[in-house]
């Protein structure tokens, strides 16, 4: 157990603002390696920001603060030294809306790869079908590599953007609420796929479906208001959680 | 139906109306001419002699200058206008912005005969001492001037393309490790392209029909130009500066009507060719 749960990201103390609100109150949580943590949380509790702030996709906003500490493998990525587009490299994230380029499903698969320096098309050949493989699509696919990402149903559209993240070949894999642009068919796919995921990466989702949680993740973190109420092992937090909140809101009484 | 919406739809069709009108007046004035000369020297030859006996009217000399100064305004213009447009959209400070693009518009707001003075007057003597001409008054100095003229045209309906590039693009561009400046040469506009080609050719459009300017500053010879240096006069130019004098219903007169149904031809078919790359674009994007 001690092994399984080798820490790669540490939040501790974590407040973001927008300006001067307060969107996310002296958070501390550590992501166990390996394994996928849900972030669940009513609209408006700050579970995207939280998210967010693990890539410093928040940076792009224009007045966002943030305070404490993040830290991958001990080092704080909002240290002075830190190249983002690196450590974009090691984080992958999937949007809610799938947001594939307006481009080949093969360049698409590419584009991230190809970024960061030359590659040999062989290679590429071989990352292309390792990602679609990987993100369970190659076998839908494989005979139209070269049609438009946007061609895809939305459930392809997703699988594709999981790929694309995917062929930089990350260590954690950041999913904003991946599932809920998608029908009941497409969604179980996807959380089918996040399982055979945490196989070799740490898995974070940010979801508005206790049920999603409940299936897919083997930590839960629950946020309201930008509070970290309760942060557990998912079947304990469903089945027996400490802070009346979280019971409220599990149950449905809140949010 | 209401009679409002019966004005609004009268309305919506008064310029396909007119557009037909238009095109339909230019045939019946031209038509005595092209009834007499029903073969294609007109465009192709090189004699436009209206007082000579008999006279000639064959307009090649302008319709290659209009190609030629339309194409100096184009390769000039385009690649700046481009920029500038990328620039707006996604590198410049929002008040810097504004102040640009407010630029552009006092810009598209300045009376071509006012460019036509700044092209004759500083544009064309500096033309000639660069390239050491007798005149500056060449088709060069022309594209010059109109390479700016566009630019608001070109400026404002690129950037207008490059910002409906949904911003999720961006987003997943820079989650997977981009820059800045790959994720806008890499997705951003590549995703513009139609709009951004849309937009040059308007300008294209734009070039091709402006007058004042080419005929004040384009010098005035009336036969091909054998370089981009030589004095020129386009198909607008032709019929502004002779239109007047050509007796109602003479030879000249329908001549020019001729000449004009010709540029109208050329113009609807560019502005035609921008409507359908943009109608065509957004027909992908909503697949």
């Amino acid at each position: 157990m001690v092994g399984k749960t080798e820490a790669r990201v540490e939040l501790q103390g974590v407040s973001i603002y927008y300006n001067k609100l307060q969107v996310i109150k002296n958070v501390s949580l550590t992501l166990p390696s390996k394994e996928i943590t849900a972030i669940i949380g009513p609209s408006g509790s700050g579970k995207s920001t939280l998210l967010r702030a693990i890539n410093r996709m928040n940076d792009h906003i224009q007045g966002m603060r943030i305070e404490g500490l993040v830290s991958m493998d001990g080092q704080n990525i909002y240290g002075e030294k830190v190249d983002v587009v690196a450590l974009r490299r090691r984080i992958g994230m999937v949007f809610q809306r799938p947001n594939p380029f307006p481009k080949s499903i093969y360049d698409n698969v590419t584009y991230g790869p190809k970024l960061h320096g030359k590659i040999s098309k062989t290679e590429l050949d071989v990352l292309v079908e390792k990602s679609l493989r990987q993100a369970a699509l190659w076998d839908e696919v494989k005979d139209r590599l070269n049609s438009s990402g946007l061609d895809l149903s939305g459930g392809q559209q997703q699988r594709l953007c999981i790929a694309r993240s995917l062929a930089v070949e990350p260590q954690i894999l950041l999913m904003d609420e991946p599932a809920s642009a998608l029908d009941p068919a497409a969604t179980a796919k996807i959380e089918d796929l996040m399982l055979k995921l945490k196989q070799d990466l740490t898995v974070v989702i940010v979801t508005h479906n206790m049920q999603q949680a409940a299936r897919v993740s083997d930590k839960t973190a629950f946020l309201l208001s930008g509070e970290l109420v309760e942060f557990d092992v998912t079947k304990k937090l469903f089945t027996a959680p400490r802070d009346k909140r979280t019971d409220d809101y599990i149950s449905g009484k809140m949010g | 139906m209401p009679t409002q919406q019966k004005l609004v739809i009268a309305a919506g069709y008064t310029v396909l109306i007119l557009t037909v009108a238009i095109f339909v007046f230019l045939a019946h004035q031209s038509w005595p001419f092209f009834a007499e000369h029903a073969d294609l020297s007109f465009v192709t030859g090189d004699r436009w002699l209206p007082v000579s006996f008999p006279p000639s009217f064959q307009i090649k000399g302008f319709l290659v200058s209009t190609l030629l100064i339309t194409g100096v305004a184009v390769l000039l213009g385009c690649p700046l206008g481009v920029i500038s447009a990328i620039s707006l959209a996604e590198l410049l400070p929002r008040q810097v912005g504004l102040v640009v693009r407010s630029l552009f518009e006092i810009t598209a707001g300045i009376p071509s005969v006012v460019f036509g003075f700044l092209g004759l007057r500083i544009v064309a003597p500096y033309v000639a001492r660069v390239f050491g001409l007798q005149t500056g008054l060449t088709g060069f100095s022309a594209g010059v001037v109109l390479s700016v003229m566009i630019l608001p045209t070109l400026v404002s309906l690129a950037e207008e393309a490059l910002r409906a590039v949904p911003r999720e693009y961006a987003q997943a561009s820079y989650a997977l490790g981009a820059t800045r400046w790959q994720t806008i040469w890499r997705v951003i506009v590549p995703s513009a392209r139609g709009g951004i080609a849309a937009a040059i050719l308007l300008a294209i459009g734009r070039a091709i029909g402006e007058t004042m300017t080419v005929l004040m500053v384009a010098g005035g010879r009336l036969t091909t130009p054998g370089s981009i240096f030589d004095p020129m006069r386009t198909l607008t130019a032709l019929i502004a500066s002779e239109v007047k004098n050509a007796a109602r219903n003479s030879a000249q007169y329908h001549a020019l009507f001729a000449a004009g149904l010709v540029l109208f031809v050329i113009t609807f078919a560019v502005n035609a060719l921008a409507a359908a790359v943009i109608v065509g674009g957004k027909g992908r994007r909503s697949s």
